[in-house]
């Protein structure tokens, strides 16, 4: 652990973090920056893992390993969203969520 | 106030600052640099637990890869000056309102309830214990979920560049 900063303090900054992520899912509109929100939220479950691995089980690694994890499949949940996202681009010329219907019904 | 307290405060205030700025700001290119910003302080926060490796993987894969990435699409599929419209009114309350009544809850939760600090030996992680622990196949070894994820990387990869390939027959109408 680190002298002087409580394990809360580190917990309450990633879940205002997690929570703005949330927060821009609700409210844009476009593709690519509900992309960007849900890598914030990754982000912040991400400090959460390490900071309960550093604090509470120092002598483990099990949480160093999942946030590993985690960075490697939300790279490749990136790549496969972008990849989508410039195909629908292709077909429809614009990337907001409310034209994104085709499939729909 | 030692440094380490210091560094703390200032990399929580730039994390939070600007990920409200990039969930708000109505041009794409800045919300994707805010958003390099948000992830470069994290890097921070890992260096500041002395996970080193873990911030150099955020570093490389995360700011270097990703972000690279998302700029590469806005600059494929928008006009480098284009604004985007006011959110309508609806879902502007919605998500503050579910991100206000959602982090009021956890954070009750996570003030009350009591985080026994561990006072452990600290394990060193340098790179020989990562390395060792991530193939090994015994009791904590990662070598299945590592094996698992190198097929997933892989799936991902051939699965971008078949959704992303420009279909032929289509080239020639357009």
């Amino acid at each position: 652990m680190i002298e002087g900063i409580a394990i809360e303090h580190f917990l309450v900054v990633s879940t205002l973090m997690f929570f703005t992520g949330i927060c821009g899912f609700i409210i844009r509109r476009n593709l690519i920056t509900m992309l960007m929100s849900v890598e914030l939220i990754l982000n912040s479950v991400n400090i959460n893992f390490l900071v309960f691995n550093r604090y509470l089980y120092p002598d483990q690694l099990q949480g160093h390993f999942f946030s590993l994890f985690i960075v490697g499949i939300a790279a490749a949940e990136a790549s496969v969203a972008i990849a989508l996202i410039i195909n629908i681009y292709r077909n429809l010329q614009n990337i907001d969520v409310e034209n994104v219907s085709e499939m729909k019904y | 106030m030692s440094l380490s307290v210091f560094m703390f405060y200032m990399l929580s205030g730039i994390i939070l600052t600007f990920s409200v700025l990039s969930i708000t700001t109505r041009r794409i290119l800045r919300a994707a640099v805010y958003l390099l910003i948000v992830l470069i302080a994290t890097s921070g926060f890992y260096f500041l637990l002395n996970y080193e490796f873990m911030a150099a993987v955020q570093l490389t894969l995360y700011a270097g890869g990703i972000v690279v990435l998302i700029i590469f699409s806005i600059l494929l599929t928008h006009h480098i000056s284009h604004r985007f419209n006011r959110p309508n009114l609806v879902n502007l309350l919605m998500g503050i309102g579910v991100a206000v009544i959602g982090s009021g809850l956890v954070l009750t939760t996570l003030l009350t309830h009591p985080f026994m600090a561990n006072n452990a030996p600290v394990l060193s992680v340098d790179m020989t214990a990562i390395g060792n622990q991530l193939l090994s196949t015994d009791k904590n070894g990662y070598v299945l979920p590592f094996e698992l994820i190198s097929i997933l990387l892989l799936a991902s990869m051939i699965a971008a560049i078949i959704v992303a390939k420009k279909d032929k027959n289509k080239n020639s109408e357009i």
